[in-house]
């Protein structure tokens, strides 16, 4: 079974990987963003997201959909942090799941800008990879994690 | 300046720990080489002709001699014992050796400095005036301003993988001299006509190969806004700015393709949702900012004592009063006065300082000016608040060490980037060129004749050197494998901000001195009173100028 780090643990992936086309997606499969448009019951429902692919569409839907995927072909095409961000800014509660060729060493800012799943493209190290969300323990800005900035926690300085 | 807490000092700690882990894992193999580039070059390491090149930020040119004695420190034991200031008031250190790095970053945490987006796809060290605090055209400081967004930009999560660098400048003066027009955001501090202070910002200005002038965005931003903006134009370029072409992915070309007044729609549609939002600044860390930034214990002198002082001084030594008059400028407090020391010295590196030249200077601001010392985005180093009863005793050390070359705004205060000689990105080299104008023109009375003029030198397009902005610019091109270079007329930085015209076909390095030595006859001939090289050159235009550069050999 394929494995994902999710809620910092490892886990087993239960959803199954999206079949391009004009099918509808089986029940427990992902859906492209063109299939999921087509889906006339959105309730519960998982998507793909690929770079370009703007979550504005989803916006009206935020509180039935189960799992939104969001791609990164290459791990230097940041697009998907932003994507993140407006939708858990907008509310999407539920999973939201990196996946492709990300690194670990990104693990950090993508948990920050609201993911809670990572599906990376070699899955052979995850236990190693896990360390990576350690990184860091303070941050200057608000993020999802930590919706308030360093500027409005700071206690006095400790000489 | 700025004193880290617990929370800063925290936060380079573990970028120091990531970053050791990182460069292990790559040193065994762990990591493959296009994956650990970005990972190093958010670190400042860029792999170079010669060896790696380590490159420290300073944020808005800013340091204390304790940071100037550990990078002398640096510089001997990890380095060969110079550095080299920035055209973004940033150190380079030219030969460090990878596995050593995060030694290097270790030593810098110590005194609160980092290497942190210096390089890579992200937002880069924020700069501003160089006289920020002591220049007397201020409206209000710009360094609390820098350090907001210092700390805002540092780490942040959403923007560290942009579709390419990204620079932002702030100006809280008369004069610009942080050059805003030519950033990707360049932000003005700006009074409404209640009094309180906002910003203008100006988004979609640069270098490199596509030089563009910045576009208003927003003609005034109450300064709480200021981060959420920021945020704004950031998410909006990070998911539309273009990744299929590395040379159109700056903000300029997204702001060109949309339209300004698209991008402008775009921005605010953003920023609704982020409008008034935790990240709003409050009046509190405005104050905190600002608190680092109050002004030194002032001994505040008669005006007119202050003056008669100076030139009593000057009457006793006319070098000493040419040096004066050419390297220093007016403080705002009376008695004091702004000294640059002038890295451009002829022979040695624009910008290039040595260990014991960084320990002198140390214990020079310690004695003369509060401890601290400023880089320039000139490539030079400043001393902001020299009583005019010491500028002797200075003026004495740094002529020994070779630091005061009176220089300082002319002709062989050269900005030029380390070019060809170092770096992997070069066309051709830019040391050598620099250093023959220099010796060309090593008439000082000739040079204070020509008045005002940068000479701006870049080794490649990616314009390090500020060719395009330089009143004459030099560009280092490849020509069959052959080094060559463009000249370009009529830049400038200034408010009055213009992108430099190409002056014609390309020429040789040995033909260099004889081209800009034309082409200062030229301003020489065709002058009129006191009128400045660019003035002649806007009244003029180029074809004077053509014409005489490429007039056959008579």
């Amino acid at each position: 079974m394929p494995r994902l780090i999710k809620d910092g643990a490892i886990a087993v992936d239960t959803w199954l990987a999206p079949v391009p086309g004009n099918t509808p997606p089986a029940a427990g499969q992902l859906a492209t963003l063109e299939q999921w448009l087509e889906l006339a019951d959105k309730k519960g429902s998982a998507v793909l997201l690929e770079p370009g692919q703007q979550p504005d569409v989803l916006y009206d839907h935020l509180d039935e959909i189960a799992m939104i995927a969001i791609s990164f072909p290459v791990f230097t095409d940041g697009r998907g942090f932003s994507y993140a961000r407006r939708l858990r800014e907008r509310g999407f509660r539920g999973e939201l799941r990196a996946t492709g060729h990300f690194i670990r060493d990104q693990l950090t800012y993508l948990r920050r800008c609201g993911f809670n799943a990572f599906q990376m493209a070699d899955e052979s190290s995850l236990d190693e990879a896990m360390n990576s969300l350690g990184d860091f323990t303070e941050a200057y800005q608000a993020a999802d994690d930590q919706p308030l900035p360093l500027f409005r926690r700071r206690q006095p300085a400790v000489p | 300046m700025y004193v880290y807490d617990q929370y800063d000092q925290k936060i380079i700690d573990e970028r120091v720990a990531q970053f050791r882990g990182q460069t292990a894992r790559f040193l065994a193999g762990k990591i493959s080489e296009s994956e650990f580039l970005p990972l190093r070059l958010q670190n400042g390491l860029y792999v170079q002709r010669q060896a790696p090149m380590l490159r420290i930020a300073v944020p808005y040119g800013l340091m204390n001699s304790r940071q100037l004695r550990k990078l002398a420190e640096i510089s001997r034991v990890y380095d060969k014992g110079y550095a080299h200031i920035s055209t973004r008031q940033n150190v380079q250190l030219n030969w460090p050796v990878l596995a050593e790095v995060p030694d290097i970053l270790a030593e810098l945490a110590s005194v609160q400095m980092h290497a942190i987006q210096t390089s890579g796809n992200c937002v880069r060290n924020t700069t501003t005036d160089q006289f920020a605090g002591v220049a007397c055209d201020e409206l209000e400081d710009p360094r609390p301003y820098c350090e907001i967004i210092r700390q805002w930009s540092t780490l942040h999560p959403e923007f560290a993988f942009l579709p390419r660098k990204f620079k932002i400048a702030v100006c809280g003066s008369a004069e610009d001299r942080a050059a805003i027009h030519l950033h990707d955001i360049g932000l003005e501090l700006l009074a409404n006509a209640q009094g309180e202070t906002g910003l203008k910002v100006l988004v979609g200005g640069g270098l490199g190969r596509t030089p563009a002038i910045g576009s208003v965005v927003c003609e005034w931003l109450d300064k709480k806004h200021m981060l959420t903006y920021l945020e704004a134009i950031l998410r909006v370029y990070n998911q539309h700015g273009r990744r299929d072409n590395k040379y159109k992915a700056r903000i300029k070309i997204l702001v060109k393709a949309m339209g300004v007044d698209a991008f402008r729609e775009a921005v605010e549609q953003e920023w609704q949702a982020l409008k008034d939002g935790p990240t709003t600044l409050t009046d509190a860390e405005f104050e905190r900012a600002r608190s680092f930034f109050d002004a030194p214990d002032y001994d505040s002198l008669d005006e007119t004592e202050a003056a008669s002082m100076l030139r009593a001084a000057c009457d006793r030594d006319a070098v000493f009063a040419n040096w004066v008059k050419r390297n220093t400028v007016e403080h705002r407090v009376p008695g004091y006065r702004i000294v640059t020391v002038s890295l451009k010295s002829t022979g040695y590196a624009p910008g290039d300082v040595t260990a014991e030249q960084l320990e002198l200077l140390a214990e020079l601001s310690d004695e003369y000016s509060f401890g601290e010392v400023r880089s320039t985005h000139q490539q030079n180093l400043v001393l902001a608040d020299v009583p005019i009863a010491q500028l002797g005793a200075l003026w004495q050390r740094l002529q020994a060490a070779g630091l005061a070359t009176p220089n300082i705004g002319y002709l062989t205060d050269v900005i030029c980037c380390p070019g060809g000689d170092y770096c992997s990105l070069a066309n051709a080299k830019s040391l050598p060129v620099a250093e023959a104008i220099q010796a060309r023109f090593d008439d000082l009375d000739y040079v204070y004749d020509l008045g005002p003029l940068e000479l701006n030198i870049s080794g490649c397009m990616n314009a390090c050197g500020h060719h395009h902005i330089g009143h004459i610019g030099i560009l280092g091109v490849d020509k069959k494998g052959e080094e060559y270079y463009q000249v370009c007329l009529g830049g400038s930085q200034a408010k009055d901000a213009a992108i430099a015209k190409i002056l014609g076909p390309s020429f040789k390095q040995n033909d260099m001195p004889d081209v800009v030595d034309k082409i200062l006859s030229t301003y020489v001939t065709l002058r009129q009173e006191e009128e400045s090289f660019l003035e002649t050159y806007r009244r003029v235009g180029i074809d004077p100028f053509k014409e005489r550069v490429y007039a056959p050999a008579d």
